[in-house]
């Protein structure tokens, strides 16, 4: 079997696979922390609670829940609906009800709220359904891998990867390349100029809100198959996430899609050669990063 | 009623003298000196924090590191190494002092909220280290610490005098953070934490204030871990948390950032409250602190002695 640098070369693609994986949750969620960043100027804790919302409400769906006497049951792919519709339901009611109050203030506040936020959600899944991992089954049009020659890839992780660059890049192009999307940035400058010109600011910061969490709902769906879905797995996620958000740059949206990718892809080349320091690499890299360059890579702060 | 947020005037002085002969009482009247000693450690932690984001300015979500990483060391000495325990604890402090010293260097190149996540980060990666690591017991930290003897010749393991230990050290710490918010030096720091540009026009250098105010501030939140592992005889995981970082900033919010008496209040005011709902509420613990933490931020963000001065401060207006 073929090596390089001593490892069998379908490990490392496997390894580096899963890091790719990896690095499009990492990517997905610090867009999403970027997006609300960019016109709440807050930093959303609560988004690791979102995303593992959204996995729960996918793996509800598949087992079924009873509300009000009805049966609701659904599979994966209506499950990528609806997990992202409920947690932006929930976004819209969070800003509407607690974040609005924050805005005059300084940014700390907002992320101690969200905080607290995510202790809740956190505490009450984890008093319903306990620590313990849930497993969810991949659907069966994305079970099995592919022979690629090379490697074998498992069909959905190559799903995940895929879906996660089209949203990516949809959600780029949507705050780039749109009229919406120049509205938002505009809000962003000027939001009382922006208002004078007749654009429901307010309604428009709920909906980013909303959709920020959405996306950290979607990549929670998408999730579910490829870990073990528990009250904790957003928590400890989202302190990475952060690590990649201050190695990019909230500045840019381009930015925190490379970094997420590119910081998944390191860690999965750590875990091959040396895995001991897999779950630290990402702080590491940010402590050089900080040294370095203390905006971040792609930072435009000062 | 300035002395709550300032606590240098007469009445200042009365008031904490008062406060002071009611803690010595305590035990005699029937209050349980563990639960006090454990709040009072707790109050350290607060006051050490709120030297930092009160006085300074700086939001660090990672101060659990130095608290629970101080009593991971005290602990693993006093078990392992049999020090007594007054070299355990400076040891403790030492450790999160340099601990302190390296994440202050990463974290003070960014500013506000950046800030917050580096140092979130950094603890985050101390959290996993002392989950991996030989000596600290996994999953179930180090327990059954035995409290020794203080410099070899007081034993601590009768909880009446383990409370004077603990009030003692509170008191010095209580003066030292006294000494530091009113001394040239603590109005420097006020300076930045009202206009950090005006501050560096000013010829300070802002940076090596912060980083020394952030090696304080951790030296300090570690002594209350230390001293928290001779209370409890135990140090565990929790201590390191995230979720131990919140609950410090919880207890420096409600009880009133960047006011005197603020964290000592929160401190006993939340480690009351999780003593009293941990038998009732359970696993719920979490969430009502979770929800206590949301209804501060949205509508009690001067906490119990900011509202207060408030008041008072209203109250001299009309009159």
């Amino acid at each position: 079997m073929t090596e390089v640098f001593g490892v069998p070369i379908q490990a490392l693609f496997g390894q580096l696979m899963l890091g790719l994986v990896n690095g499009s949750f990492y990517a997905m969620l610090s867009l999403g922390l970027a997006v609300i960043f960019g016109l709440l100027g807050v930093v959303n804790f609560a988004h690791g609670a979102m995303y593992m919302l959204g996995a729960y409400v996918a793996w509800l769906g598949l087992d079924g829940i009873d509300v009000h006497g009805m049966h609701i049951q659904f599979n994966f792919w209506v499950a990528l609906l609806v997990g992202p519709l409920v947690v932006g339901l929930v976004g819209v009611v969070v800003e509407k009800l607690l974040l609005k109050r924050l805005y005059k203030l300084d940014p700390l506040y907002g992320l101690l709220l969200t905080f607290g936020l995510a202790l809740i959600v956190q505490g009450v899944f984890l008093q319903y359904y306990g620590s313990s991992g849930q497993s969810y089954d991949t659907p069966e049009a994305l079970s099995g891998a592919t022979n690629l020659g090379f490697m074998i890839l498992p069909n959905y992780r190559g799903f995940v990867v895929a879906a996660s660059l089209v949203i990516c890049f949809g959600t780029w192009f949507l705050i780039e390349r749109t009229r919406l999307g120049s509205l938002l940035r505009a809000g962003t400058e000027n939001p009382a100029l922006v208002q004078a010109f007749g654009v429901n600011v307010p309604l428009m910061v709920t909906l980013t809100y909303a959709g920020g969490a959405a996306l950290a709902g979607l990549a929670g769906v998408l999730a579910a198959p490829v870990i073990q879905v528990t009250p904790l797995m957003g928590s400890n996620l989202i302190i990475v996430v952060f690590a990649v958000v201050v190695i990019g740059g909230m500045g840019s949206i381009i930015g925190s899609i490379v970094t997420g990718l590119v910081l998944g892809l390191v860690e999965g080349l750590t875990r091959v050669f040396y895995p001991e320091a897999s779950n630290v690499v990402v702080f590491f890299i940010m402590a050089i990063v900080l040294m370095i360059r203390p905006a971040g890579l792609f930072g435009r702060e000062k | 009623m300035d002395w709550l947020g300032q606590g240098v005037d007469r009445a200042g002085k009365i008031a904490w003298i008062v406060a002071l002969a009611i803690l010595v009482v305590a035990p005699f009247v029937g209050v349980y000196p563990i639960f006090v000693a454990q709040a009072l450690c707790f109050a350290i932690f607060a006051m050490s924090f709120n030297l930092l984001l009160g006085y300074t300015g700086l939001l660090s979500f990672g101060h659990a590191a130095f608290f629970g990483g101080a009593a991971y060391i005290t602990a693993w000495l006093l078990q392992e190494k049999h020090l007594t325990p007054e070299l355990a604890i400076l040891a403790g402090v030492g450790a999160a002092a340099a601990t302190g010293l390296v994440f202050g260097m990463i974290a003070i190149r960014r500013q506000g909220i950046y800030f917050a996540m580096v140092t979130l980060a950094l603890a985050y990666m101390l959290s996993f280290f002392f989950l991996q690591a030989s000596f600290t017991g996994g999953e179930n930290g180090l327990q059954g610490i035995e409290r020794g003897r203080l410099l070899g010749l007081i034993p601590l393991e009768g909880d009446l005098a383990l409370y004077f230990f603990v009030l003692a050290v509170f008191v010095g710490v209580f003066l030292l953070v006294l000494r530091i918010v009113h001394s040239p030096y603590g109005q420097v720091l006020k300076a930045i934490r009202e206009n950090e540009p005006r501050a560096i026009s000013l010829g300070y250098e802002v940076d090596r204030y912060k980083l020394l105010a952030f090696v304080l501030s951790a030296a300090l939140a570690g002594l209350g871990g230390s001293l928290k592992v001779l209370v409890l005889h135990l140090a565990t995981l929790q201590d390191v948390r995230w979720e131990q970082s919140g609950e410090v900033i919880l207890m420096t919010l409600l009880g009133g950032l960047g006011t005197f008496a603020g964290p000592v209040v929160g401190a006993f005011t939340v480690v009351g409250l999780q003593n009293y709902l941990s038998d009732r509420a359970g696993a719920w613990t979490t969430v009502i602190i979770g929800v206590i933490f949301v209804l501060c931020v949205v509508a009690f963000r001067k906490g119990f002695v900011g509202e207060l001065l408030a008041w008072q401060k209203r109250k001299a207006r009309k009159a």
